[in-house]
């Protein structure tokens, strides 16, 4: 039951410019399903690039990545972009919804890409998934008129469409006010600990971090501790 | 599924930026009205003028030039001898300009399938007689009922009725400038001089105006049987036959076929008129060329435009990439921006093209030069329409491709960690 989703083998990444930097050194920890993971350290200890080698958007470096069992490493710009429409969820730290579009539209694009339902079933999900994050009322208004809590709401709810294995947030409650960082990482808990989603979060917010079942601590591009927190019991099910 | 998805997200892009998209549309349906209406209008007028040429020119011309004999009859004497000859003062032997065995001929070149028709025709210099001045002329004999189906004879005969040359005995048309200098009007009786002194009256019937003034003052027209008369010569007298092809292109070669069949010169519309061809290809060249040109501009305008989108776009672009677009999907999704604009811009540049077109051709247009023609001509030649469609959509295509490859290779996380 307890299978890995996610799998950092020997991730090791340099940046180029202006002169040649180790940012990564050997990155090596899984994540299993239904497991609440917080990333934390200093900036530019290299947690936010290690998270978009994760995601698969930056493929420029060394050792192997798998998802889901699947090694990324041959994976042509085209499949990368497949896996991550079907396999992983975004919630950045700006909400990046088109304000061209509706919520409810925000919401079913992701899912409409991947195809896999028809649209009457993608725009019913879409409502769920809105709903379990109660902003279902709001969903024929544009991202414009949304508040910044509902709107990271909403962009919850679009990492959510397509039933990722694992979803992945940078500073997801950085430009947020206490109260909806709250409500947030409510919302998180309540995902991995009623749905086994696996969750992925970047934060310098030791107190958000504190609560998740994990805490991954990152220093000058090395993982200094990657221990899962005795207390919180992973997968009360199966 | 894919595609109505990515049409759906270029279309409420285009929508975002509705009024930018409407110029970037006008530009092109501007250049497309202005392409059609530039080419029919120069399409016709080239029509036009090389009508007044073609239309009254015989494809092929056959006759009798008055010639010294290229064998005289001292070569034939010392054929086989080592001899030059030497001659001089050589003179043409005394013969008439006219074709040996006429009725033949044009019996053989009806049967001709290559052959759209046969026109007899008779030259004779001659003066009209004016009060106590003479002035030197040409008629020309010619058979109606021919003359008008292959020239559209009828056309240039803007009074009296041109049948009435066949019908009245002893029955002239007079060029309009002959006839203004005589004071004549058609049912008056003139008085010619034949080249062989004879003086004949004849009636006028007819004016004729063929649109260049020296032709107008100078020609005129009788029937064929007339024109022996007036030269005192025989029913089978005929100096000219004009033949009108099916296809014109063949002339040169059947010319040159004819003139060693029949023994007789012959001269294809190409080589007696070569200078309309040149003429009329310079003109299409240069609407073509300005239509073009309208049409590039409009396309640096869409470029223009979807280069500013996608700057205003970038975070839009990261986005639709992290959750699963492919670069392919971006491109497209600006190319069919492009296309939306091109398509919608064309097919509107279309209509209006047709509307001005239909517009000039309803200008009145009146010279003294064209009496058949009212307004100014233009030319609905459906490949005009293919061209400029097809441009549209090429020269918009690649006005978004490129700013499109861009999108498509703009890097999310680029975009996603500056904020």
């Amino acid at each position: 039951m307890n299978k890995a989703v996610l799998e950092a083998i020997h991730i090791t990444k340099y940046f180029q410019d202006p002169v040649r930097v180790q940012v990564l050194k050997d990155i090596e920890f899984s994540l299993i399903e239904g497991e609440f993971a917080s990333v934390i350290g200093k900036s530019g200890c290299g947690k936010s690039t290690l998270l978009y080698i994760l995601s698969t958007m930056d493929t420029d470096y060394e050792g192997d990545l798998k998802i889901d069992g699947v090694s990324m490493l041959q994976k042509k710009e085209v499949e990368l972009a497949q896996v991550r429409n079907e396999k992983i969820g975004f919630v950045f730290q700006f909400h990046y919804l088109l304000n061209e579009f509706t919520v409810l539209k925000n919401v079913m694009l992701p899912g409409e890409k991947a195809g896999k339902f028809s649209k009457n079933e993608i725009e019913s999900k879409a409502y769920e998934k809105l709903k379990i994050l109660g902003i279902e009322k709001e969903a024929l208004k544009k991202p414009n008129q949304l508040s910044g809590g509902e709107k990271q709401r909403v962009a919850i709810a679009r990492a959510l469409i397509n039933d990722p294995i694992i979803i992945m947030g940078d500073e997801p409650t950085g430009n947020l006010d206490k109260k909806n960082s709250e409500i947030v990482f409510d919302i998180f808990k309540e995902l991995a600990e009623v749905y086994h989603q696996a969750l992925l979060i970047v934060t310098h917010d030791i107190e958000f971090a504190a609560k998740t079942h994990r805490i991954i601590e990152m220093e000058d591009g090395r993982i200094i501790n990657k221990s899962v927190l005795p207390t919180k019991p992973i997968g009360n099910t199966g | 599924m894919k595609a109505k998805l990515i049409y759906e997200i270029s279309l409420s892009l285009l929508m975002a930026r509705w009024k930018q998209t409407l110029v970037a549309a006008i530009g092109v349906t501007f250049s497309i009205t202005m392409f059609i209406a530039l080419l029919s209008f120069m399409s016709g007028l080239n029509d036009l003028l090389d009508g007044l040429i073609l239309n009254r020119t015989a494809h092929i011309r056959l006759y009798n030039e008055i010639k010294s004999t290229e064998n005289q009859p001292i070569t034939l004497y010392s054929k086989n001898s080592k001899q030059h000859n030497f001659i001089s003062s050589v003179k043409p032997n005394n013969q008439l300009p006219q074709i040996h065995n006429s009725a033949a001929i044009i019996n053989a070149l009806k049967k001709d399938a290559r052959v759209l028709g046969v026109a007899p025709k008779i030259l004779a210099p001659i003066f009209y007689n004016v009060s106590s001045i003479n002035l030197a002329g040409i008629v020309n004999g010619i058979d109606a009922e021919e003359e008008n189906k292959l020239f559209s004879f009828q056309d240039y005969v803007v009074e009296g009725n041109y049948m009435n040359l066949k019908n009245i005995p002893n029955s002239i048309i007079l060029g309009k400038g002959a006839a203004e200098t005589m004071l004549v009007n058609p049912g008056d009786i003139i008085q010619i001089t034949t080249s062989n002194g004879d003086q004949v009256q004849l009636k006028v019937v007819g004016i004729f105006q063929s649109g260049i003034l020296e032709i107008d003052k100078a020609q005129s027209y009788t029937s064929i049987a007339t024109a022996q008369k007036l030269l005192g010569e025989s029913n089978n007298y005929i100096t000219d036959i004009q033949i009108k092809l099916n296809d014109i292109l063949l002339s040169p070669i059947v010319a040159k076929e004819y003139q060693q069949l029949y023994d007789v010169d012959a001269i294809d519309i190409q080589t007696a008129n070569s200078q309309f061809e040149t003429g009329s290809s310079i003109r299409t060249i240069i609407s073509y060329s300005v239509g073009i040109t309208l049409l590039i501009v409009a396309g640096f305008g869409i470029y223009n435009i979807l280069n500013m989108m996608i700057y205003e776009k970038m975070d839009s672009i990261a986005i639709l990439k992290a959750t699963g677009f492919s670069g392919i999907d971006v491109k497209w999704i600006f190319i069919a921006i492009a296309l939306t604009i091109g398509i919608v811009g064309g097919l509107l540049g279309l209509l209006f093209g047709f509307g001005l077109s239909a517009l000039i051709g309803h200008l009145p247009f009146e010279t003294a030069s064209l009496p058949t023609v009212k307004t100014y001509p233009i030319n609905y030649n459906p490949a005009f329409y293919m061209i400029g469609a097809a441009f549209s959509i090429v020269t918009t295509y690649f006005a978004g491709y490129f700013p499109a490859r861009k999108a498509s290779k703009i890097d999310p996380v680029i975009i996603i960690r500056g904020k």
